[in-house]
Order: C-alpha cells, then sequence, then structure tokens
C-alpha cells in the first residue's frame, strides 16, 4: 500500500521495452581538468560508462580519484571539458529534475522541520504541495522518519538525518539517484544499518542509483556493478559484476563469494587503496 | 540510533523548580551590592554636604522620578522619544535589508553603493543632525531620518555578511533543484542570515536611542532630550537624573523586546553549532 503511494510518474525513457532495460546514463570520454589555486588538478580522464535504468552502479576508488567530481559531472553542477554525458537520452547541460542527489553531509535547512526539509524541492519546483505533502509523509515512513515529521534536523541524529536527506532526494519523482558518500560520516554499525535500508528503499522505488563510495565492502554489497577508479587522474580499472542475488542480508557478506569480489576490487586498488572494509 | 537524547518529562518539570531557585539565589547578590552602593551614595552626599545642583542624593532622584510621572508628563515624553527611537529604527532597517539584497542579488551594486555607506559611516551624525532639522523640521521626521542614519550601518554590514555567508554545499544542494537567485535568496539566504541580522539591530536598538536623543538635543520641544537640557539648564541635577533612569529603563525595554523577538524568529540559532558539527 506504501509503495503504490510513493511510486511517481515513469521515468522519461520513452520507447524502452520490458524486455530490455533502457540506457538510463550514458558518459562517453569525459575529461575533467580545472584549477585549484595556480595548479591545475586533472581529475577525471576519460571516463565512459554506461548505467541501465534501474541498475545500482557503485563507484568506488580511493579518496582524490574524482569521484566526486564524476558525480557534479552528471548531476550538471559542473560541466566538464571534455566528453558527454546523456541522461536518458537527452545531453546533460546543466541541473535537471530528473536526478535527485544526497550529498556527503545532509544539508538539511535548521529552520524547517524534517518534513518541511522533504518538501523544499517541492517549494523549489513549483509543484503542487498537496499531492507531494502526501508522498512525503508516505517516504518519511519509507525511511523509518515517520514519527519524525515535525521535528527540527537538529533534534535527530547523523543517520537520521541522512535519511530524511535520502527522502528529499526521492520526493520529486527523479529516476536517477546519484548518491555521494552519503554514509561516510557515520560509525560503522549505523552504517550496516543504513546499506540494508538503502537496499530496501531502492528495491520499492526502483530507482536508478549511482553510489560513490571508497568502502569496498559498502560497494560490493550494494551494487549490481562496482565501477573501479584509479587515483588521479581518475581512470576506470574496471568494471566488475556482482551477480550474488536479492535481497541481501548482513549474512551474505561472510560468504565466500562475497569475500573474492572484495578482494578483486582491494587487488585492483592495490595496497595504497583507502578502502576500509 | 534514536531515544538516546530523549529526556524523561520528570525530570524536566523537576528541573524547573530548581532553575527558579537558582534565579533567585543568583539576584540576591547583585541585588544586595546595589542596595549597598545606594545606602553609601545617600550617605557620603548627606555626610559631606554635597549640594543638590551637583549630586544629588539617591532619595532625591527618586522623589524627582515621581513627581516627573505626576506633574511633568514624563510618560508622554518617554513615550515620544521611544516612537521616533522605534520608527527611526524600522526605516533604518528597511532600508537596509532592501540594500542589501540588492547588493547580494547583484554583485556589482556592492562596489557601487559600499563606498557611500563607509564614507558616511565616518562622518559622525552628531555633525549631520542640525542640517537634518532644517531639512526634515523641527517634528519627528527629523528624529526618524537621525536614528535611521545612526543605526544603519551596524545592521547594514550584518545583513551583507548574512546574506553572503552560505557553505557551498548549501548553495549546491539548491542549485542542483535550479533554483533562481530568489528562490535562493528566499529559500536559503535570507533565513540563513537573520542570526546575522539580529547581531547588527541588538546593536541598532542601543544606537537607535542614542538618535533620538541626538535629533532632540538639537531641536525639539518634546521628548526625554528636550526635558534633559531643560532640566540642566535649572540647574534641577536630581530630574537630570530622574531623566536618566527613565532612559535606561527605555533601553532596557527595548533591548529585552528585540531579545525575545529573537529567540522567537532565529529559535534554531543555539543548536545551529552543533547542528553543523
Amino acid at each position: 500500500m506504501l509503495s503504490s503511494n510513493i511510486s511517481g510518474p515513469e521515468p522519461a525513457a520513452a520507447g524502452a521495452t520490458a524486455a530490455a532495460p533502457s540506457i538510463a546514463l550514458e558518459i562517453a570520454h569525459l575529461t575533467m581538468i580545472y584549477a585549484r589555486g595556480r595548479t591545475a588538478v586533472h581529475a577525471l580522464d576519460e571516463i565512459t560508462l554506461s548505467v541501465r535504468d534501474r541498475e545500482f552502479v557503485a563507484i568506488v576508488g580511493p579518496s582524490g580519484c574524482g569521484k566526486s567530481t564524476l558525480l557534479k559531472l552528471i548531476s550538471g553542477l559542473r560541466l566538464p571539458n571534455r566528453g558527454a554525458i546523456r541522461l536518458y537520452g537527452r545531453a546533460v547541460e546543466g541541473p535537471r529534475k530528473d536526478v535527485g542527489i544526497v550529498f556527503q553531509s545532509p544539508i538539511l535547512l535548521a529552520w524547517r522541520t524534517v518534513l518541511e526539509n522533504v518538501m523544499l524541492p517541492i517549494d523549489v519546483l513549483g509543484l503542487p504541495q498537496e499531492t507531494y505533502r502526501r508522498k512525503a509523509v508516505a517516504l518519511l515512513e519509507l525511511v523509518g522518519l515517520g514519527g519524525f515529521a515535525d521535528m527540527y534536523p537538529q533534534e535527530l541524529s547523523g543517520g537520521m538525518q541522512q535519511r530524511a536527506a535520502i527522502a528529499r532526494a526521492l520526493v520529486y519523482d527523479a529516476p536517477l539517484l546519484l548518491m555521494d558518500e552519503p554514509f561516510g560520516a557515520l560509525d560503522a554499525m549505523t552504517r550496516e544499518q543504513m546499506n540494508l535500508e538503502l537496499q530496501r528503499i531502492w528495491s520499492a522505488q526502483r530507482k536508478t542509483v549511482v553510489f560513490i563510495t571508497h568502502s569496498i565492502a559498502e560497494a560490493v554489497f550494494l551494487a549490481d556493478r562496482m565501477v573501479v577508479m584509479s587515483p588521479r587522474p581518475g581512470r576506470i580499472l574496471k568494471i566488475i559484476d556482482n551477480p550474488m542475488p536479492r535481497a541481501r542480508t548482513l549474512d551474505d557478506m561472510l560468504k565466500p563469494e562475497f569475500g573474492e569480489l572484495v578482494r578483486q576490487v582491494r587487488g585492483l586498488l592495490g595496497g595504497q587503496a583507502g578502502g576500509e572494509l | 540510533m534514536n531515544g538516546a537524547e530523549d529526556r524523561p518529562a520528570a525530570a524536566r518539570s523537576e528541573g524547573t523548580d530548581r532553575k527558579l531557585a537558582d534565579r533567585l539565589q543568583r539576584a540576591a547578590l547583585p541585588l544586595a551590592v546595589f542596595v549597598g552602593l545606594m545606602a553609601l551614595w545617600e550617605a557620603v552626599v548627606d555626610v559631606l554636604k554635597i549640594p543638590t545642583y551637583l549630586v544629588p542624593a539617591p532619595s532625591a532622584v527618586f522623589l524627582a522620578f515621581i513627581r516627573g510621572f505626576a506633574e511633568a508628563h514624563y510618560l508622554f515624553h518617554a513615550l515620544i522619544t521611544g516612537a521616533q527611537a522605534v520608527m527611526g529604527f524600522l526605516v533604518g532597517t528597511a532600508l537596509c535589508l532592501a540594500i542589501g539584497v540588492l547588493v547580494v542579488v547583484f554583485p556589482t551594486m556592492e562596489r557601487i553603493v559600499y563606498p557611500y555607506i563607509v564614507a558616511l559611516q565616518t562622518v559622525p551624525k552628531v555633525a549631520i543632525a542640525p542640517l537634518m532639522i532644517v531639512w526634515f523640521g523641527f517634528g519627528i521626521e527629523s528624529k526618524i531620518v537621525i536614528v535611521a542614519l545612526v543605526s544603519l550601518f551596524p545592521v547594514l554590514v550584518n545583513v551583507i555578511a548574512g546574506l553572503k555567508s552560505i557553505d557551498q554545499d548549501r548553495l549546491d544542494l539548491m542549485s542542483a533543484l535550479s533554483a533562481s537567485r530568489w528562490q535562493i535568496l528566499r529559500y536559503l539566504r535570507f533565513p540563513n542570515a537573520l542570526p546575522f541580522i539580529f547581531a547588527g539591530l541588538n546593536t541598532a536598538i542601543v544606537f537607535s536611542v542614542i538618535g533620538a536623543i541626538v535629533g532632540e538635543f538639537v531641536g525639539s520641544n518634546r521628548g526625554l532630550g528636550f526635558l534633559i537640557l531643560q532640566a540642566n539648564f535649572a540647574l534641577d541635577i536630581a530630574a537630570a537624573f530622574a531623566l536618566f533612569v527613565v532612559l535606561s529603563i527605555m533601553g532596557v525595554t527595548l533591548h529585552f523586546t528585540l531579545q525575545y523577538i529573537q529567540t522567537r524568529v532565529v529559535f534554531w540559532a543555539e543548536s545551529e553549532e552543533f547542528f553543523r558539527h
């Protein structure tokens, strides 16, 4: 009963047949060099990647491999030097309504209640209040904040704040969800819990997710495919398929195939990889 | 994850009783010192036979205070001064908000406007007060202009600083939603600036009483400033002291009224520090 209330309009992927999942995101030969002070930072080099509709892709790499830059480019917040990004068939030339973003920190506004924070995109985009208020309430229920709608974010713990931020990214029906190390600031136990919750939310909402992390275990636990990146300038070292069945449990992390995938990713990242298991 | 911050309700109500007792205890010492000082002052004036036209005894000030309200329309004059201070304060604040918004929305405006503001600030307002009387007359209008001029600067500086001090993260959040400049101002910059603005207003409210008195000194036939001049000319120093008391009561009232409004409007400010960690 929840999902019928929450599922939004179908993504703009018109003409897609049910049998062959369409491509949500196409990145071709993306290169990004930007100036930091007087030095030029070569952040990304020749990134080519496509993500299927409703796929969960994790991008994993050491700190400073340009993961966050890649996410800012996909979201249209920055523009690349070279290369192209297409989202649902249209080139990305600036911020778009079909992308929801969860940042590293929750970035909730202290003067708005949790529900009002979730409604912020609706206010800004000028969408009908009544319809989306009902949806926002249902989403808060989904992310486990049912009883906290009228509290202020500063009354919530870090994990709860990030749940609210996820609800905010989901509320305006964007088919693509970009997540930039959303659980990096949480303690290990809360983080595992949030990974489980995210898997549940993702399967309830059927979104396409691009999830950035420097935790190898988190990437393997969540993703259909792991995109392993090199240190700066960020290049794609390898894309690894993760055939482990859903819904995955925390116990799956103890299975040999899980360990094998982790070993593969860590092997690619080499000894200096900053990823904690 | 939740529940850890919940305080039991019983402990809270018990706490208010203790708080009241604490408050009484804390007020006792300053009160005792005050009474002691008054007694000492009374004794010194009495023993050394200091004439009333130099330093009046507290008892004489008290009598003058009572007589002033009963016979010399202190309340009427206090209301005039208070009204001038508050109206000038409001005019100045409105002006600052308008300038601040212009400067932030159109950044080139800052370079054009700021030099004049600084130039105006460096001129002692007492020096231009007589001119304001010439331009705006003997009545309330000239006082409002003088008060506005005096209280403008601290508010303006804080309005501009507040509207500009936004985290890049929060701006990214708004940009990702394709928010317009005005939407960013409305949903983000303005509420974010409120704690700064109130810091400026707290300084300005004190300045506004100074401005009103200066205006009345320069040219008026009513108000507390006018009464103080009269009392000085008549060598009625007890009355002058009584008027100082009236002035300080007015100042304290304005200050606490503003503080009350501040805690209501900027209810999140105390927790903001914690919230941003």
